[in-house]
């Protein structure tokens, strides 16, 4: 189900769904471009609650997200973006909020696709802000880019829909997943993307993928560095392999709740 | 074998266990982490003492120079308390994120109930701890 675009008109069609959403954002020394970000979020997307995961960072990310007007949930040490997730989904489920929609803290996701991702959520428990699916200008090149389509097919078939972007941070989770999430997010490296996939397919819930555009991000570029590049990919194939190979126990949800 | 050789050898092994066990007896180690050492010191001291068991336990296993049986052991035994101690430090970590997180929390959940019963009014002094 592909809905329209929908741009924030005064009278706002989204607000009860903004009002059940909160977008988490987590941030590592980004003092530079959080502020920018939580204000176009809050102009774009009015009446959301915004909050921002600091993980460990040794700037002002904390007071600069905290003056710009977003919740601020600060993390003694680095934890990674996984771990920030968590935060971000025990916040929602303990305050009630029904879906996360993860945005990253440097601008590269532009938010006026939230609209569209939790439209989305009505018909799907995880729905996925693709690069590769259309919109926007994204490039990846060399083993990155080989890396990206096999895990696209793998993924792809596990979660019985097409995937193209399987590592894209700008994912929208519905109570289902916010649920799931909250207790057994992946904290390592790479597993907040493609580990987080796996799991959710295996514990039965509805992944769809729609086409958003992304910005260049503010700062740095890419690496294109063979052995950076090498290295990424057998991280992502030893994560994805051990997320398949995971007994159910370990991310089961209920009972204890 | 001389006779300074067998004496060396079953010090080394009776010292190792006085460690163990004395670690243990003042709680400085707990029993999982001692359990392997302590099989260690007991293989030691049993070969330190009776030479010959050791000679038949390597035949058995068709083992020509019984000290490599001694290597073997050895060497099996370290990559086994390796082993656990990842694993443990793998669980302690998993408890320090979950810590980390959880502090995150509460820090936010003080700070949100501070900043409401702020804007109330009375700020700090005089009856604010009334509040709540």
């Amino acid at each position: 189900m592909i809905v329209d675009f929908l741009p924030v008109a005064r009278i706002n069609p989204m607000a009860p769904e903004f009002a059940r959403t909160l977008i988490v954002m987590p941030a590592f020394n980004e003092e530079a471009s959080v502020a920018d970000v939580v204000a176009e979020v809050k102009a774009k997307l009015p009446g959301i609650t915004v909050l921002v995961v600091d993980d460990g960072s040794l700037d002002a990310t904390s007071a600069v997200a905290r003056a710009a007007g977003a919740l601020v949930a600060t993390l003694p040490f680095n934890l990674g973006v996984g771990g920030a997730m968590r935060v971000g989904f025990n916040y929602a489920l303990e305050n009630g909020f029904d879906n996360v929609v993860q945005i990253d803290s440097d601008g590269q996701h532009d938010p006026t696709s939230v609209p569209q991702l939790l439209a989305a959520l009505a018909g799907a428990d995880l729905v996925l802000g693709a690069r590769f699916a259309g919109e926007g200008h994204y490039a990846v090149r060399g083993p990155r880019r080989w890396a990206m389509v096999s895990f696209a097919a793998i993924l792809s078939r596990t979660s019985r829909t097409k995937l193209t972007d399987t590592t894209s941070g700008y994912r929208a989770s519905g109570p289902k997943a916010v649920a799931l999430f909250a207790k057994h997010y992946p904290a390592e490296y790479l597993g907040d993307t493609i580990e987080a996939l796996v799991i959710a397919s295996r514990s039965d819930l509805t992944i769809r993928q729609v086409p958003v555009s992304m910005r260049p991000r503010a700062g740095g570029v890419p690496s294109h560095n063979p052995f950076k590049a090498a290295a990424y990919l057998g991280r992502a194939t030893v994560a994805l392999v051990f997320a398949f190979i995971r007994p159910r126990s370990t991310y089961r949800v209920g009972g204890s709740v | 074998m001389s006779v300074a050789s067998y004496i060396f050898g079953i010090i080394s092994a009776a010292l190792i266990l006085v460690v163990v066990i004395e670690l243990l007896r003042r709680r400085h180690l707990r029993e999982r982490h001692a359990v392997w050492w302590f099989i260690a010191g007991v293989l030691a001291l049993v070969a330190g003492i009776f030479p010959q068991t050791l000679e038949w336990a390597a035949s058995v296993v068709g083992i020509e120079v019984p000290i490599n049986l001694v290597f073997f052991v050895s060497i099996a035994i370290l990559f086994l308390v390796l082993l656990q101690h990842s694993s443990e430090l793998t669980k302690l970590e998993s408890k320090t994120r979950t810590l980390a997180e959880r502090i995150a929390l509460l820090e936010l959940a003080v700070r949100e109930s501070r900043d409401s019963n702020g804007s109330n009014g009375s700020n700090g002094s005089g009856d604010g701890h009334s509040q709540s």
